[in-house]
């Protein structure tokens, strides 16, 4: 310092930098990982700013150091702010042309494997991996295939489970099935109460919902698909390798990946143990040698 | 940077924001940035949300930027225009790099300007600009006083010039801009960047 000032600060001067958000921000997932051992760090901050943003609006927080105090102090608090940091909806068939391409592309491969194993990786409410089980159906493929649908949110797991929708959504399910090449009838497949519709315990039978965190744990199966969209965009490029890593190493030989519209394999450490299937679609397959 | 009087500021980035109209307006102020342009320009222009964009091919004609619909982790260039995809929120994420998310719409709107805009100032503060332009909803207006507080740069619409006043007229309630313009001198002015000279407001 060129002029230091009289009389001298009672402490240094802030570093210049990292706001005071972002300080917190980097205590309090690390203060969540500590306490509950759910793994938050490797999010890509944009996201995890503007979902925390919201927690302290719900939970009355002026700071998140006002957040972390009652998120280490009432789990109840932790519990329902899982629900921010996590939950997403989507929609049945969401993106038709991906589960044309499935159709198309992917299931006339899947049906020379005598037994099939599934991995939707990020399952949330359960949307994309009951739009999978109806697909495979229709293909006459759901009866010799095993669908695991995992998630670190334990609530959105049991609304996978539950298989209960909003009615006013159908309309919207229903476009998007027939976009995506559903042959028959999508009311097919669930049964209508008043203001809500439950999938067949049929599609169900021979899906597995079980709790897994593409942060902390590892390859749990071998199988012959992943789809996993519009999960990997809230993680940070590490964690999103970390992910992919998994991926990698649970698809079989020539086994397939499928990513959200606007996601991409290129940045990605991982990007060379996979071709291109169908790139508009974002359908990969993993190379014999990878 | 002084946010009195006359400021010279060094702006990194840009960021807008349109709705109904909207097509028009970036119309007139996109193809106006010369091949040399060094910024990055991130565009929200709300959009059906179930159809793909058209957007990428309307404007790569008339722009002598490159044009792009963003992708996730994509790192940012410079002078190049993004967009961001239908049913997707696009954010500025530290690096600087594009991310993408799905979170619940704004304003019934998905990409939402306030979400692009909140990100890209708390990675750029001082050195973004941000124009909200003609709309019918009062998405843009958080967003803008968000860049305010960052003490970036903030143009609006002038509302009585705009097809649509509503969103316009909602950040002017919300934030006092450095600069009210028409199309043609917010072209003029975008197109001097990085270097600018506006009589700061405030």
């Amino acid at each position: 310092m060129s002029s230091p000032p009289t009389p001298p600060p009672a402490f240094r001067a802030p570093a210049a930098g990292r706001g005071d958000f972002d300080i917190e921000l980097q205590l309090l997932v690390e203060a969540i990982y500590l306490k509950y051992h759910y793994d938050f760090r490797g999010y890509a901050e944009a996201s995890l700013k503007r979902r925390l943003k919201a927690a302290m609006a719900r939970f009355n927080c002026r700071t998140l150091s006002q957040l972390q105090d009652k998120v280490l102090h009432e789990p109840a608090v932790f519990s329902e702010m899982l629900n921010f940091l996590t939950v997403q909806v989507s929609d049945l068939f969401r993106d038709p042309t991906y589960f044309r391409s499935l159709r198309e592309k992917v299931v006339p491969l899947l049906r020379t494997y005598p037994s099939l194993k599934v991995w939707v990786p990020g399952c949330s409410s359960g949307e994309e991996v009951y739009s999978l089980a109806i697909l495979l159906r229709e293909e006459g493929l759901l009866e010799r295939t095993l669908l695991y649908a995992t998630d670190i949110n334990l609530k959105a797991l049991q609304a996978a489970q539950n298989g209960v929708y909003a009615i006013q959504r159908v309309p919207g399910f229903t476009d998007n099935h027939q976009q995506s090449g559903g042959r028959g009838s999508l009311s097919e497949h669930y049964s209508a109460a008043y203001d809500h519709i439950v999938f067949d315990k049929s599609l169900r039978q021979n899906i597995v919902f079980s709790d897994h965190s593409l942060a902390t744990d590892s390859v749990f199966a071998e199988v012959h698909l992943v789809s996993c969209r519009n999960v990997m965009i809230y993680f940070n490029r590490e964690l999103q390798d970390r992910a992919l890593g998994l991926f990698r190493e649970s698809l079989c030989r020539k086994g397939f990946l499928g990513l959200g519209a606007k996601e991409s394999l290129r940045f990605s450490a991982h990007a060379d143990a996979f071709a291109d299937l169908v790139p508009a679609d974002r359908l990969y397959q993993k190379r014999g040698d990878a | 940077m002084s946010r009195h009087g006359a400021a010279r500021a060094r702006i990194e980035a840009v960021v807008l924001g349109a709705s109904a109209g909207g097509v028009e307006a970036l119309s007139v102020l996109l193809p106006a940035l010369p091949a040399d342009f060094a910024l990055p320009v991130f565009v929200v222009l709300h959009l059906p949300r179930h159809r793909p964009s058209m957007l990428v091919d309307i404007f790569t004609h008339k722009c002598a930027l490159p044009v792009r619909e963003a992708e996730d982790k994509e790192a940012v260039a410079p002078g190049t225009i993004y967009f961001a995809p239908p049913d997707y929120h696009l954010l500025i994420d530290r690096g600087p790099q594009l991310a993408l998310s799905m979170d619940e719409p704004v304003f019934f709107s998905r990409p939402s300007i306030d979400v692009l805009f909140a990100s890209a100032a708390d990675v750029y503060g001082a050195g973004l600009l941000g124009a909200v332009l003609t709309g019918a909803n009062e998405d843009g207006a958080a967003g803008l006083e968000a860049v305010c507080e960052a003490g970036g740069t903030t143009l609006v619409q002038r509302p009585e010039t705009a097809l649509a006043r509503g969103m316009p007229e909602a950040a002017l309630r919300r934030c006092a801009p450095d600069a009210v313009l028409e199309l043609p001198e917010m072209a003029a002015l975008l197109k001097r960047l990085p270097s600018i000279d506006i009589q700061r407001r405030k």
